[in-house]
């Protein structure tokens, strides 16, 4: 960061050109100096201890089965954008998509006393939640929308999850680049009351470019923990050796933390 | 927060002692006639100052970083891309706006296109310079809670120690409009305090002072935590308080815009009112008196 100093201070400037130039230079010079300490991975290190702070203190002070805000239907956000990933496009999927997904099961395994596939008409006729959420989108933007599924801790339940399992993991069917999208949660938000598998979404059954036809609702954490296209849900006693041992895509691939309770 | 408050966080201390006095401090040298250095900046207010100004820094930078990733702002319990923004910082090709209540601004060079980058802030003022959201956060939330801490500790100071009511609350003649009307006009003119009078710090400083430490960082951290789904889930009332969590990111960003414009002001008045006295003020806590002006 220091460097950026000789090209301010360079001896005297004939004219202004150089000296903007050599400011300019400065300006890149810093710019430079402060990507390498953005890089460092002992101030990665320092930094991730804000992450692991948050994520401590956010579970010490908040009610585990608080509830995330519930709306009227009044105040749903009147266009739900769809984003990320819109749409897997694999053979596999186009094929399971034109027959309306009722070729589709959902995988439970993992640590379970008893693995599980359930259809879609299973996951229909299942008791199910609806709550009416806000979306909170890690870049910022919010929308409010309707939601409804089966509880995730009804499924866990019913596959007789161990109790050593410390985590569920969502594999599913879509993937950027080549690398296929993942997520995973810690059993506080599994059992939680609003976090379901979702079927249908404003009343209607998930849209593709929704995560059609069973999505991830985690109330209390950020998008991109909310996995769209969820084909297996494994229970796991630890992340590592899953995929990049991150808990999820974003995670693995760009940094993002694994908690997304902020 | 328009005010030039001249003083970098002084305690205000009004001892009357001088160094002058105080045995083997390094004033003897002040020659006969000088005015007198005074030891004003007591050591948490000089610690907690530069603490928080690296705090503040990082958070504006990292957060116009995380603003970066949807520069759009929004009133109301919902706002995303296809609702309407009250703020847009963007571009059309190579040319970057604002857009603010109705009206647009050209901005290119400056924001929504610079430094040959369509972003809303460019890389020289984001950390980091290139744009990655996972990485601004990192850095936003891990010096939210320097943040957090440093200003909870120095508030706990202020009220213990008696600086708030000594030296950051009004007095009961600084409350009166035409008080308040003098000292804005002695400021437009740049005539700062001097004597004894500048032992203290002058009405618009603690106005502003008082600004930063009750409305904007409380405001900052609360609006801060209400983005939080979390915490959100945990304490509904957050949201309801700012009007739900766009309006809270929003009244966030206002408060970064509080913030850059409170540090534009101070530095403008410690340059005006002798930058290295004010800075000697702030780092070792000695300051020198400016001269009573001849009227």
């Amino acid at each position: 960061m220091s460097d950026d100093k000789s090209g301010i201070i360079m001896p005297a400037p004939s004219s202004l050109i150089t000296r903007r130039n050599a400011l300019m230079g400065g300006a890149g010079l810093l710019l430079a100096g402060c990507d390498q300490i953005n890089a460092s991975p002992t101030v990665k290190a320092a930094l991730s201890l804000g992450e692991k702070a948050t994520h401590g203190a956010q579970r010490l002070v908040t009610d585990r089965n608080a509830l995330a805000e519930e709306f009227s239907r009044a105040e749903m956000s009147p266009v739900f954008r769809q984003n990320g990933n819109q749409n897997p496009g694999t053979s596999a999927y186009n094929a399971l998509a034109a027959n309306k997904f009722a070729d589709w099961t959902l995988s439970v395994d993992g640590m379970v006393a008893h693995p599980l596939r359930i259809s879609l008409a299973q996951m229909m006729s299942a008791p199910r939640r609806t709550q009416i959420t806000r979306h909170d989108c890690v870049e910022g933007w919010s929308a409010i929308g309707e939601w409804s599924g089966v509880p995730l801790g009804l499924i866990l339940k019913r596959a007789g999850m161990s109790s050593n399992a410390k985590y569920v993991v969502f594999h599913c069917a879509d993937s950027t680049g080549g690398i296929p999208y993942y997520e995973s949660i810690d059993m506080i938000d599994a059992f939680h009351p609003q976090t379901i598998l979702a079927t249908h979404m404003n009343g209607e059954l998930l849209a593709v470019g929704h995560g059609a036809p069973l999505r991830l609702r985690v109330e209390r954490q950020l998008g991109y923990k909310q996995a769209k296209y969820v084909m297996r849900v494994e229970a796991v006693a630890s992340l590592d050796g899953i995929h990049g041992g991150g808990g999820g895509y974003w995670e693995d691939h760009r940094g993002y933390q694994w908690f997304a309770g902020i | 927060m328009l005010d030039a408050c001249a003083r970098l966080g002084g305690s205000g201390n009004l001892a009357t002692h001088t160094a002058d006095s105080e045995a083997g401090r390094p004033t003897s040298r002040a020659e006969a006639g000088a005015s007198p250095l005074i030891y004003r900046t007591k050591l948490p207010v000089r610690i907690w100052h530069w603490i928080n100004a690296l705090s503040i820094f990082v958070m504006l930078m990292s957060g116009m970083m995380i603003f970066n990733a949807h520069p759009r702002l929004y009133w109301g319990e919902y706002g995303a891309n296809l609702d309407t923004p009250w703020l847009v910082i963007g571009n059309r090709g190579t040319s970057g706006f604002l857009y603010v209540l109705g009206i647009e601004i050209p901005t290119t060079g400056v924001l929504g296109y610079a430094q040959n980058t369509a972003n809303a802030f460019p890389p020289l003022v984001t950390i980091p310079s290139t744009y990655s959201l996972a990485d601004a956060r990192q850095w936003h939330f891990a010096f939210a809670w320097v943040l957090l801490i440093s200003a909870t500790l120095f508030m706990l100071y202020n009220i213990v120690s008696g600086h708030l009511r000594r030296d950051l609350a009004l007095k009961r003649e600084e409350r009166s409009l035409s008080h308040l009307w003098h000292d804005i006009k002695e400021h437009a003119r740049l005539r700062f305090p001097t004597g004894d009078a500048a032992r203290a710090y002058n009405p618009l400083q603690k106005i502003a002072y008082l600004g930063v430490l009750f409305v904007l960082i409380p405001v900052v951290i609360l609006t801060g935590c209400t983005m939080s789904p979390m915490l959100n889930a945990a304490f509904p009332w957050l949201a309801d308080v700012f009007g739900g969590r766009p309006s809270a990111r929003s009244i966030h960003f206002l408060c970064a815009t509080g913030f850059a414009l409170f540090i534009t002001v101070h530095l403008l008045a410690v340059v005006l009112a002798g930058p290295l006295n004010e800075l000697r003020s702030i780092i070792t806590g000695w300051y020198r008196l400016p001269k009573e002006r001849s009227k």
